[in-house]
């Protein structure tokens, strides 16, 4: 059953570079013409060199962008143009977890705190044993949430990003380069916790990577990108096995490991 | 904040205050025009004149002047006045409530304005109103606070008198208060009408003087706001569900309030060096225009007292400034 469908969708945004006299700015189109689908419980991998529109691409899935052209469905329901009243409701089951968990979390407010108010915003437990139940789960001690963003490591951050997004049980999340700033050892253990995340609670998942070699262990389906645009899309295996543009050819081909074996991560 | 470094940081401010007493002493005495010229009688024979100048200290060497200065200062004496023959700590003291009450009103407009004007146009940036903000800003930062104060004389004590236009209350009102912190006093001992009076008294200089101060609070604050927006933590806080008034408020205001802050501290002291212009527009009676009459009567010993009273006030603010950053910033309070 199809959770989240975009159509057709482009985006502009206001091109900065350029100063208009009079009138409007100069339009920027950062992507175009994209169409996407996941099913429930489905992990799309969404990979593509930086500035090629994936992270544009993951907010307009969860409508902090608003379209500029196509529709967008959630859950049956067209929210291309929903209004932040028509959202709000929906705003619990779409979640996102940052690339920079350093700059995703406020430098003002304690995890705890963090935690606390989404939590209460969605009519959800925010007492103490309930947030240390949730961080907990993502393997960080109770005490993490009398800490502030700065007094945590790089991992540990990201772990507070991922309970975040679990925290409110949502059924879609997009993970943004989520590992991109941690060491090897790290990384893997984040990407083992957001695997047992998604099989516990049947999240699909939208998961934004450079990586292709973590995208293959990961994901069932690989959307290459390229400009704003969608070039090559299929099961990871067969893109894998046969690219058919010579762009993901060159990415496979910039793999940094040698090889990987598929499944790594579960040993 | 640890020990050592408050200590370090009074320090400073006691070397800075000692750099400011020595400067504005050497200064005032080199500078032509003479507190002697102006007090002698006609007629006064150059024995009359060398007696005078021998009563005051003023023949011996400067940097022996600065020392017996100094010494009184460490006593908590600063002389006595040559034109009003009074001590200059009794004449401060009566003048300087009047000043703190303007400067720290004025602020108060100026932030409340300033914060409402950034929060505003951080709102709804990219629309209308936030082009009509900035120019808008744009004209109240070109203007300088005396320019402000004529205008307001001219417009609105003149052409149309709606508002008094110098002074600090109404003589014939007369509230029986103790101090000279009229508002403080007037709130405390509940006598409402006199206050009113008072800050209708107020309410132009200090205009003038927030005017410029809150359209750079707005500009800096807002574009710290618009630096804070585009955070990750502002798009969580959206996904969080919360509501645009309480991501503006309690996401992003505390985070850029920080580098606004540090900000005012320094404007604030501009503002109370505008004082002294704008309180002799307004003939308002506190230590500003209390200033241009000491230098106009070259009185020697009122004027250092004043640069005295001036420094100090800079410097509390600066260290008030430094431990407000302190105590927003988590990074800082837990170092
Ligand atoms: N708000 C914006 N204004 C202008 N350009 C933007 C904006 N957001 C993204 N872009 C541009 O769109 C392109 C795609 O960006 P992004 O989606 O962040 O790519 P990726 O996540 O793949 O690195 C980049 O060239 C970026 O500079
Ligand atoms: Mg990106």
């Amino acid at each position: 059953m199809t959770l989240i469908e975009a159509r057709n969708i482009s985006l502009d945004v206001p091109d900065m570079s350029h100063q208009a006299l009079i009138g409007q700015r100069r339009k920027l189109r950062i992507l175009k013409n994209v169409s996407l689908s996941l099913k429930k419980g489905e992990t799309v991998g969404l990979v593509g060199e930086s500035g090629s529109g994936k992270t544009s691409l993951g907010r307009c899935l969860l409508r902090l962008h608003e379209p500029s052209e196509g529709t967008l469905a959630f859950d049956g329901q067209d929210i291309t143009h929903a209004s932040p009243a028509q959202l709000k409701p929906l705003r619990r089951r779409m979640q996102m977890i940052f690339q920079d968990p350093q700059s995703s979390l406020n430098p003002r407010h304690t995890i705890g705190s963090i935690l606390a108010t989404a939590l209460k915003l969605n009519e959800l437990d925010a007492g103490e044993t309930s947030i240390a139940a949730i961080l907990g789960r993502v393997g960080l001690p109770a005490s993490a949430s009398r800490r502030y963003p700065h007094q945590l490591s790089g991992g540990q951050r990201q772990r507070v990003g991922s309970a975040l997004a679990v925290a409110l049980k949502p059924e879609f999340v997009v993970a943004d380069e989520i590992v991109s700033g941690l060491d090897v050892s790290t990384q893997a253990q984040v990407l083992d916790l957001l695997k047992g995340l998604r099989d516990e609670m049947g999240l699909a998942l939208a998961f934004i990577s450079h990586d292709l070699s973590v995208v293959r262990s990961l994901c069932e389906r690989v959307v290459i990108m390229k400009n704003g645009e969608i070039v090559e899309e299929g099961l990871t295996a067969d893109v894998f096995a046969n690219p058919k543009t010579g762009f993901t050819r060159t990415l496979i081909a910039s793999i940094p490991l040698p090889e990987v074996r598929p499944g790594w991560l579960d040993q | 904040m640890p020990f050592s470094l408050i200590l370090s940081r009074a320090l400073s401010a006691l070397v800075t205050l000692f750099g400011v007493m020595v400067v504005v002493f050497v200064l005032v005495r080199v500078a032509p025009g003479d507190p002697i010229s102006m007090m002698i009688a006609p007629g006064a024979t150059d024995a009359d004149i060398a007696a005078l100048r021998a009563h005051y200290g003023l023949d011996l060497p400067v940097w022996q002047q600065f020392w017996i200065w100094f010494g009184q200062v460490l006593h908590g004496n600063l002389g006595t006045s040559i034109s009003m023959k009074q001590g200059v700590i009794t004449i401060i003291g009566q003048r300087l409530p009047a000043t703190l009450e303007l400067a720290i009103f004025a602020l108060a407009m100026a932030v409340v304005w300033g914060g409402f004007i950034a929060l505003v146009s951080t709102a709804w940036r990219g629309a209308w109103v936030e082009r009509l903000i900035d120019n808008f800003n744009g004209i109240m930062l070109a203007v300088p606070d005396f320019i402000w104060g004529l205008a307001f004389v001219l417009v609105l004590g003149v052409l149309a008198p709606v508002l008094p236009i110098s002074g600090r209350s109404d003589p014939s009102i007369d509230a029986g208060l103790t101090t000279q912190f009229y508002i403080l006093e007037g709130l405390l001992r509940g006598k409402f009408a006199f206050v009113w009076d008072v800050l209708k008294h107020m309410l132009l200089p200090a205009c003038a003087l927030a005017f410029p101060l809150a359209a750079v609070i707005g500009r800096v604050l807002k574009n710290t706001m618009m630096d804070v927006m585009v955070q990750d933590y502002i798009t969580l806080a959206r996904i969080k569900g919360l509501s645009s008034l309480r991501i503006l408020l309690q996401e992003a205001l505390r985070n850029a309030a920080v580098p606004a802050l540090a900000l005012t501290g320094v404007q604030f002291t501009f503002l109370i060096g505008g004082t002294v212009i704008t309180e002799r527009i307004f003939s308002y009676p506190g230590i500003g225009n209390l200033a241009i009459d000491a230098v106009i009567n070259r009185d020697l010993p009122l004027i250092q007292g004043l640069v005295l009273t001036f420094g100090i006030i800079f410097i509390t603010v600066n260290m008030l400034v430094d431990a407000l950053t302190v105590w927003l910033n988590p990074r800082l309070r837990h170092a």
